[in-house]
């Protein structure tokens, strides 16, 4: 049975689409981080993916070994996320809400220039970057590049999920989440939350930036990742970061599948189309929380 | 409030928008001033008031959604982009004029923006805002697939310039005087309609839907409503851009055209018609502020490349609306309804 080309067709798409779903997860739970946290939609997410790409290029161009590349790009990215936070977005604390979203839009400007006027957007590759080699197991291709992604990816969810659900600033976080009053008055410090939130963010789009800067080169469209993400959020329900990742793989499988079997273009659109039905049909998204209002 | 002295004595003095006779002779002036325009300024510039026209077309239908109503929308730019095909199909097919086509093309986007405002009745907030995220994509696709006989598919679509007795619109020129008063009848209709009983209840769908619901407000019906005339404003506007650029492709109407269309509105100050003028103009003048400075600065940069002065515009563009945001993030029209106060107490206002 598994020496059908159809269903050899339908894993590759489906080990594909997985890889990739697992970046977009990567970069969904750093927005539902901050959503969670302040409320706050990032727009400025994909940009800080190209961030990412390319100060980990730099690293590797000077010649660093790899895992040092992707261990000083977190430590950046966790930069990134704090100035951020502390620059933009700390000033708009109470104020309404589509204005501090409108701040992330205009981050994610100034972070696109900062970008363009040190790389000027050339397209940077990684080359040989990650060792290792392709295997092929009964004729489905698994790129070195690919597990990479599978590893450093699923060691990061792990990671993250013991991070916020057993350690004391991860309590502190989901606290936030619930209620910033509430949280206040139980001694955490909000605006400590909201710098954190943003720093975990920033490493979760940075580690997104290298992997699909290895995968598919560094140039500015990748920028545009960061929709795919926005999609998966929704997907999977505003508030649930297991949403979060099962929107991701989710949608970068369906991707695939559609691409490869149905028609290439539709690729681009299919996830919105999915993504329409999943709001008619449950309004929260998958995982997100049912609110019952009252008057 | 008023100024001391001036009393509401019937009742249309108490509704009417243009109060006292120095009022009158502000508009008029303004008017007056405001088309003889043209005769001075250079092409350049004119295209670029011809565009902040459009723009405020669009926004202030984005201002009636969103603002009024407070169903954030992210699909501005693609209800734009059907009322613009729609105008270049029937003046390319067709033939005909635009004073019918424009109408037309409103009506067409209007009836596609109901089809994606049907989920708002279950979802609001950023999961409307991912609903019409998603017509953003599906639109300009099925634009660049379905029946690409008549839309050109991903090739520019030519469309005729539009002509009336005789004169032909086809410079940036005579463009003016076909975009000015039809933004200008746009803005009145918008400004009456959101103090009107429909205008009434927008706003209290926007202030707590479930509260409008039990005062006998058809959420859905208003809703519907509120994303018909949106998408309305989006299709007019998006039919003077296909006469104005007189080539169109699906580029002009992305995704990040829609978020710029949301972030003029909360430049200028959400649930506000002259806040919508304020932040297109904002925005659009930053934008062309941008081209200029940028290549001043590349100069004084030089050092960093040639690249520099194509960096420099988003990074202006995105500082000068981090700061506004940060020192007024009520948007220009708080800023304006304040010097307002100020000035109608002067001297004794501190």
């Amino acid at each position: 049975m598994f020496d059908s080309v159809i269903v050899k067709m339908f894993l590759q798409f489906f080990i594909n689409g997985l890889m990739i779903g697992m970046v977009y997860a990567l970069i969904a739970i750093g927005v539902v981080i901050i959503f969670r946290s302040t409320k706050v939609f990032n727009f400025a997410v994909g940009d800080m993916i190209l961030v990412g790409g390319y100060i980990a290029w730099t690293f590797f161009n000077i010649g660093i070994p790899p895992l040092l590349v992707i261990i000083l790009t977190i430590v950046v990215g966790a930069l990134l996320g704090l100035i951020i936070d502390r620059l933009a977005m700390r000033p708009m604390i109470g104020q309404p809400v589509l204005a501090a979203i409108m701040v992330t839009l205009a981050t994610a400007y100034v972070l696109k220039g900062i970008v363009l006027l040190i790389y000027g957007g050339h397209p940077k590759l990684f080359s040989g970057f990650l060792p290792g080699q392709t295997f092929r197991v009964r004729g489905i291709v698994l790129t070195n590049d690919m597990l990479w992604i599978f590893g450093v990816t699923l060691f990061l969810f792990i990671l993250f999920f013991i991070f916020y659900k057993f350690s004391k600033f991860g309590v502190d976080m989901r606290a936030t989440a619930e209620d910033h009053q509430l949280a206040q008055t139980r001694g955490i410090r909000v605006r400590n939350i909201f710098a954190l939130s943003w720093a975990l963010a920033g490493v979760t789009a940075v580690v997104g930036g290298i992997l699909l800067g290895v995968k598919l080169s560094v140039h500015l469209p990748l920028a545009d990742v960061g929709l795919k993400a926005f999609a998966a959020v929704i997907f999977g329900g505003l508030e649930s970061i297991l949403g979060a990742l099962v929107g991701g793989l989710i949608i970068g499988i369906l991707e695939n599948l559609v691409g490869g079997f149905i028609e290439p273009t539709l690729k681009e659109i299919f996830p919105y189309i999915i993504l329409l039905l999943v709001l008619v049909f449950r309004p929260e998204g998958l995982f997100g929380l049912k609110r019952i209002e009252r008057l | 409030m008023r100024p001391s002295g001036i009393f509401d004595e019937r009742y249309e003095d108490d509704i009417a928008i243009v109060r006292t006779k120095a009022h009158w002779w502000t508009l008029l002036i303004g008017l007056a001033l405001l088309f003889i325009l043209p005769l001075i300024l250079n092409n350049h510039l004119l295209t670029t008031i011809n565009h902040i026209g459009i723009v405020i077309v669009i926004c202030l239908g984005l201002s009636i959604l969103t603002g009024y109503t407070g169903q954030i929308s992210l699909g501005q730019s693609a209800f734009m982009g059907v009322g613009a095909y729609t105008t270049a199909i029937l003046s390319v097919q067709t033939g005909w004029p635009f004073w019918f086509a424009i109408p037309m093309s409103g009506l067409s986007a209007g009836t596609v923006g109901l089809l994606f405002g049907l989920p708002s009745l279950r979802i609001k907030g950023f999961y409307l805002a991912m609903a019409t995220l998603s017509a953003q994509f599906i639109i300009p696709w099925l634009i660049t697939h379905i029946r690409t006989d008549i839309t050109g598919g991903v090739f520019s679509l030519v469309v005729k310039p539009p002509s009336l007795w005789g004169v032909v619109f086809n410079t940036q020129f005579k463009m003016f005087y076909l975009i000015m008063p039809i933004a200008i009848l746009m803005t009145f209709f918008a400004k009456n309609l959101v103090r009107s009983g429909i205008g009434r209840a927008f706003i209290a769908i926007r202030d707590n839907d479930l509260a409008a619901e039990v005062m006998g407000i058809n959420l859905f019906r208003y809703k519907l409503l509120s994303f018909f005339i949106c998408s309305f404003f989006a299709g007019v506007g998006g039919a003077l851009w296909a006469y104005w650029m007189r080539a169109i492709s699906t580029d002009h109407f992305g995704l990040m055209d829609s978020v710029w269309y949301l972030g003029m509105i909360i430049t200028g100050g959400m649930g506000s018609t002259a806040g919508v003028i304020f932040g297109v103009t904002y925005i659009s003048v930053l934008t062309e502020l941008a081209k200029v400075v940028a290549p001043l600065m590349g100069i004084i940069f030089s050092r960093i490349g040639p690249g520099a002065e194509l960096a420099l515009q988003p990074i202006f563009i995105g500082l000068g609306i981090l700061l506004f945001l940060i020192f007024e993030p009520r948007g220009l029209a708080h800023r304006w309804e304040m010097f307002k106060a100020y000035y109608r107490l002067w001297p004794f206002s501190d």
